[in-house]
């Protein structure tokens, strides 16, 4: 499962941030995780559960944003956003793979104190 | 940068939380020479509250991702290509991989890095290739992360190595997310999985430069439908490249050891 390794990446960022901004206690992590990133919100959740016990953030809540994903057409020169996982322009419908949103997986902002 | 407002002479790295409205502000600083609608809040750290809030915008990712591109780095300056391998559990990477530098022997020098949870058994079976292999062990990491592939680098002998391939761990899901600082993805699936496997792992597939149809020998055993896979594999990664293959009666090895040879002058043209 490697959200464990996702929320323990996330955790070393947020904890470097917060010491070197003298915070003693984590409140809230706010997250931006795009539709295919690859990972599962509840998996998240768990993971994030078990790795902040007896840590400064042992009481913070994670917050995640989800963004869906968005394509581009280069024969259309446009944006889209698909229904499901085959990436259809819905112009031309031609297939593409190119993606400008969705694979996010950023540690937006931590609330400390 | 204030992310708010985009002013940069904010301490970098602190905005927001006022917890009293700007109505009630005492002298506190004010960094901004600037005028701006105050709806969002900054750099205040006590008065009524010392919550604050710390910005931070960055990819959970970027540590490997780093890496990655530093092996990358490495491996151009050495001139070699490199394949990571990916396929759920025993889809026949470790036997794809033995024929495949067994047939390139004579004209390639290869090495091969093998992920796996506990045993060392592919590295040995992958050494009759003639090839260098080495093994990591990951314990209960499920993929390979551009740091173990950093390490590894350094027990090798690389001199004159022109192709590396690199086992990652059994697994379609979270080896995806992973950049080790390779040129090629190989997303390795047996006709015995089923043809929807494009369709239950797609972010996988996705990420592929060229979708290996496994242990092909046995496609009719198994009543592989050979089209709907094809056409699963090209609606969830129009971008990747098909072949298929037999590791065990050697059907398809030519194509996709020429693939090989083709993708490593285009690496070295660029
Ligand atoms: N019939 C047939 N069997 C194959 C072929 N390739 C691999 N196998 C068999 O499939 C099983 C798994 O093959 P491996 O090469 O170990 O698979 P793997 O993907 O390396 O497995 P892990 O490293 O455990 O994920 C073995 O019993 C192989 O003999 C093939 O092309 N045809
Ligand atoms: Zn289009
Ligand atoms: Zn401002
Ligand atoms: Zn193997
Ligand atoms: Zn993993």
């Amino acid at each position: 499962m490697h959200e464990v390794s996702i929320i323990q990446s996330m955790l070393d960022l947020a904890f470097d941030r917060a010491e070197s901004q003298g915070a003693n206690q984590i409140h809230q992590l706010n997250l931006r995780v795009g539709a295919i990133s690859g990972v599962v919100p509840e998996a998240l959740q768990f993971a994030f559960d078990s790795c902040t016990e007896g840590t400064i953030a042992s009481d913070a809540k994670l917050e995640i944003e989800w963004v869906k994903a968005i394509c581009y057409c280069p024969q259309c020169h446009a944006e889209f956003t698909p229904y499901d996982w085959v990436y259809v322009c819905p112009r031309c419908e031609r297939l593409t793979h190119e993606i400008r949103q969705g694979r996010e997986l950023q540690l937006i902002s931590l609330e400390v104190s | 940068m204030c992310q708010d407002c985009g002013c940069s002479d904010i301490p970098e790295g602190m905005v927001k939380i006022h917890a009293h409205a700007h109505s009630l502000d005492r002298d506190h600083p004010h960094p901004h020479d600037h005028e701006h609608p105050h709806d969002h809040h900054h750099e205040h750290i006590t008065l009524d509250s010392d919550r604050r809030t710390i910005a931070i915008s960055q990819s959970i990712l970027s540590q490997n991702d780093r890496l990655a591109e530093r092996n990358r780095g490495y491996f151009m300056a050495k001139g070699i290509s490199v394949l990571n391998v990916l396929s759920s559990p025993g889809a026949g990477k470790t036997a794809l991989l033995e024929r495949t530098m067994s047939e390139l022997r004579d004209r390639l020098k290869s090495a091969i890095i093998v992920g796996d949870l506990a045993t060392d058994n592919d590295a040995q079976r992958l050494r009759r290739s003639g090839a260098e292999v080495i093994q990591i062990t990951t314990g209960s990491v499920c993929h390979l992360e551009a740091e173990m592939i950093a390490k590894a680098l350094q027990q090798m002998h690389l001199d004159g190595v022109q192709l590396l391939a690199i086992e990652n761990v059994g697994n379609l899901v979270c080896p995806a997310a992973y950049d080790l600082g390779e040129n090629l993805r190989v997303v390795v699936f047996s006709v015995t999985e089923g043809e929807d496997k494009p369709l239950k792992y797609p972010v996988m597939f996705k990420t592929a430069d060229i979708v290996l149809i496994s242990k092909i020998d046995l496609a009719e055993v198994v009543e592989f439908n050979r089209d709907l896979a094809l056409h699963n594999i090209h609606q969830i990664a129009p971008q990747a490249k098909i072949l298929e293959v037999s590791a065990k009666t050697g059907l398809g090895m030519q194509d996709w050891c020429q693939f090989i040879e083709q993708s490593l002058q285009k690496s070295l043209a660029v």
